[in-house]
């Protein structure tokens, strides 16, 4: 008999196992988020919110309030709950086209005006759910399905560095991280300091999450492995890029 | 204590109007994002809400004025938000969202100049687009103005209607009506015996999700054709038998009109004058206003129109109320006039010198 | 809805034709008339003709905006060009006897056509700054759609905080009505 690792408390246990991919990284950042969740104590308190992109597929994922939106539109949606209802610990879950194409206006914003949200994007490289497009992050040179010989940056532009522009127009309080889906425990860690900044009310908490998508990279398991854990941080290094000044007393 | 003690007098813009209709109808928050002529009703709230402990966030557009406003509503608050032409065209997608979700938004439409950026002053063509914008149905009720009375009626109106029926509830009105001054009676509509009809949250009840209470797992998105239709059935099912409870329209004169006038919101007012000038004089004319848009008072209109002769439709566009009447006649046989000014303001000069022509026979 | 004063006030930015109709409505409403004031405020707002489109009476007001006006004023030559629109059978024009070069624009088709020496005025007797009230004093004069009394209540209701400081001013701005009244009564209009 297999021995299952024990599902998050947080997790709606109705709705598993999830519809992701095999592979799919998605998975694992949401385990992540839900032992964060359990650990914290914050069940009862967090109001979810997720894009559309295979981020949707997060809709009943948690016992916890969960809001579908539409395409980019998750961030303004949280903040719309979390200006009115500031007790509340709200999470924006996207992927890297909702985040930093279609929806960017809406991350600068938010990030801007300091909004007391945390925003966890997914970064595949790709757009999954629609079959393989090129993504905003597509790393130079990579083959998509409208990239078919690999992203020429001087035709197709450069990947965005999210982080880095967030850390970059954000203010002392906010919290910037990129982790992996191969590094669990360090995600875990990134994603449990964005949430406790935005408990503390320090600032905007961001948190990009390298990830997986075997369907659509078609790559094997060893090949998959290696393109997140290798070749991704090449283009996108992983660690804390803004971490909040705490003042004494 | 109320925020206005008895019946009030005023002159003032449409604009603040709404921001004080607002503001006693309990709205908690508004978001926006400016754009002329609505940029008012912003500047009102920003300087009235502090002191009555109401919210406001200026957001980066207006696709995020939308959407945040729809945060707002699933925590329980009245959240409302403005706005006027290209903005409009970016608040339906929010919008689509609010009428797939059954959320209770309120947006109040100052409409201007179209297509495109146009002008920033006055039109009547935002109908089809605040009435059937989105990739839907037009699940929502539109509620027509054309005084600074009813601005303020219907913006307290719009709250309720919203809330008790869950359908995304707009206030049309226009550049005019938000930039003129002209008097109305401010009130509490508590004073007035209106009971405002109470919030829920959407998300954030008390209680452990999935222990105490279900989570609420909220979205729009389907994964077969069936399910899509299942919820639209219902959707369009409520919707259908909500009208006839909120529809609302005024007429005149209607019966054995020789030519019965179709005008509503500003437009009507001159429409009005005309008929009201034309019948003193002993003309057999008559008008039909509608006042919500959506759900259209369809069978009112045609019982009027049964007793007309011919028609005549007055609008600052070219054939979006126009459209609506035509849908909603169908089979009838009328010849229907039209005075169409896309963008234009139409006076009541003009609409009884085309009502003579008309009357006269003398129209081709 | 019955029969209201139309009044359309037109010059340059500055030249305080928003603030007249303010006032002018301001008194309306104190003397328990009904108005209905629309200023233009499209684009052509900046740094083009500022135009206030007043209708006061005894009733609620019907359209927001009227083609024809009954009392039509220019402040500027090109104030003069631009209203030529709203001109009509009925309408009373009155321009400011100082605009030079316009005799070719001025309305054809008008009952009335008026030029007042308003600026010469104001800048010989009085003051340049209260040149708008004198033109507000010759609109009441020539429509008597407020009285001088109301008018002088509202002119203290919405300039009040400024005679607090120099209390001159409130003098130098009833003189302004007054001055206005009496010009076109001197012309035999009011």
């Amino acid at each position: 008999m297999d021995i299952q690792p024990k599902m998050p408390k947080s997790w709606n246990a109705a709705t598993k196992p999830h519809k992701f991919c095999p592979g799919c990284g998605h998975g694992l950042i949401l385990k992540a988020l839900g032992q964060v969740i359990d650990e914290m104590g914050i069940q009862d308190r967090v109001v979810f919110g997720c894009d559309i992109g295979c981020s949707l597929l997060s809709w009943d994922f948690f016992n916890v309030d969960t809001v579908q939106t539409h395409h980019g539109r998750t961030t303004p949606v949280m903040v719309g709950i979390k200006k009115a209802r500031p007790d509340r610990i709200v999470i924006a879950y996207m992927g890297d086209g909702g985040g930093y194409a279609i929806g960017s206006q809406h991350l600068v914003n938010a990030a801007t005006r300091d909004d007391k949200i945390t925003v966890i994007l997914v970064n595949n490289t790709v757009y999954a759910m629609t079959g393989g497009q090129m993504a905003p992050t597509t790393m130079p040179g990579q083959k998509t399905e409208t990239t078919p010989f690999g992203r020429d940056v001087e035709q197709a532009g450069y990947p965005m560095m999210g982080p880095e522009m967030v850390a970059a127009i954000t203010q002392e309080g906010a919290y910037v991280a990129r982790g992996s889906v191969a590094k669990f425990r360090k995600l875990k860690e990134y994603i449990r300091k964005a949430l406790e900044n935005q408990i503390a009310m320090r600032g905007f908490s961001f948190v990009e999450a390298l990830s997986t998508c075997p369907t659509n990279w078609r790559t094997n398991a060893e090949k998959t492995w290696e393109f997140v854990e290798k070749i991704m941080p090449e283009q996108y290094p992983l660690g804390e890029l803004k971490v909040p000044v705490i003042k004494e007393g | 204590m109320g925020i206005i003690e008895g019946e009030k007098k005023a002159f003032m813009t449409g604009n603040e109007a709404v921001a004080w209709a607002a503001l006693v109808a309990g709205a908690e928050i508004m978001y926006g994002y400016p754009i002329t002529p609505q940029n008012e009703i912003m500047q009102y709230w920003t300087r009235l809400a502090p002191k009555h402990g109401r919210k406001f966030l200026q957001t980066e557009d207006e696709l995020s004025a939308g959407f945040t406003t729809i945060g707002g509503v699933l925590t329980g608050k009245r959240a409302f938000t403005a706005t006027a032409g290209p903005g409009n065209v970016l608040m339906q997608e929010p919008m689509s969202m609010a009428e797939a979700m059954r959320i209770p938004t309120v947006v109040v439409v100052q409409q201007r100049g179209g297509p495109s950026t146009a002008t920033v002053i006055y039109s009547q063509q935002e109908v089809t687009l605040t009435c059937f914008g989105g990739n839907g149905e037009g699940l929502r009720v539109v509620y027509s103005t054309s005084s600074h009375q009813e601005l303020y009626d219907y913006t307290i109106k719009a709250f309720n209607t919203a809330w008790k029926y869950r359908f995304p509830t707009f206030v049309l009105a226009d550049g005019y009506q938000a930039k003129m001054r002209e008097s109305l009676v401010l009130y509490d509509p508590e004073e007035r015996g209106i009971e405002m009809v109470p919030t829920e949250p959407f998300v954030g009840k008390p209680g452990m999700p999935g222990e105490d209470r279900p989570p609420a797992h909220l979205r729009n998105t389907y994964n077969i054709e069936e399910e899509l239709e299942e919820v639209l059935k219902k959707d369009i099912q409520e919707y259908e038998q909500m009208a006839p409870e909120i529809i609302e329209y005024d007429e005149f004169n209607t019966d054995g009109a020789d030519v019965l006038v179709i005008a509503h919101g500003v437009v009507f007012r001159s429409a009005a004058m005309a008929v009201r000038k034309l019948a003193d004089e002993g003309l057999k004319v008559g008008y039909f206003r509608p006042i919500t848009l959506r759900p259209f008072p369809q069978e009112q209109l045609r019982q009027a129109a049964a007793k007309a002769k011919q028609l005549m439709v007055v609008e600052s566009a070219y054939g979006q109320l126009l459209k609506l009447v035509k849908d909603n006649l169908y089979g009838m046989d009328l010849p229907i006039h039209t005075h169409l000014r896309p963008g234009v303001g139409v006076t009541p000069e003009e609409v009884v010198a085309d009502l003579r022509t008309v009357l006269e026979g003398r129209e081709d | 809805m019955g029969e209201a004063v139309r009044i359309a006030i037109a010059g340059e930015g500055g030249q305080g034709v928003q603030s007249v109709a303010m006032i002018l409505t301001e008194a309306a409403a104190l003397d328990g008339k009904e108005f209905l004031y629309i200023p233009n405020f499209g684009v052509e707002q900046r740094g083009g003709v500022s135009i206030a489109f007043v209708q006061i009476g005894d009733e609620k007001i019907g359209a927001p905006k009227f083609k024809t006006g009954d009392i039509v004023i220019a402040l500027s030559d090109r104030a003069v060009r631009r209203m030529g629109m709203h001109v009509g059978s009925e309408t009373l024009f009155i321009y400011d006897a100082s605009i030079k070069d316009v005799e070719d624009d001025l309305p054809k088709n008008a009952k009335k056509i008026m030029a007042i020496p308003a600026l010469e005025t104001a800048n010989k007797e009085l003051h340049p700054r209260v040149f708008n009230v004198l033109i507000m004093g010759a609109v009441i004069g020539v429509t008597k759609v407020v009285s001088l009394e109301k008018a002088k209540e509202a002119i203290e209701k919405k300039l009040g905080y400024k005679f607090e400081q120099n209390p001159e001013l409130r003098e130098l701005n009833f003189k302004a009505l007054e001055r206005g009244y009496q010009l076109v009564a001197e012309m035999g209009v009011a």
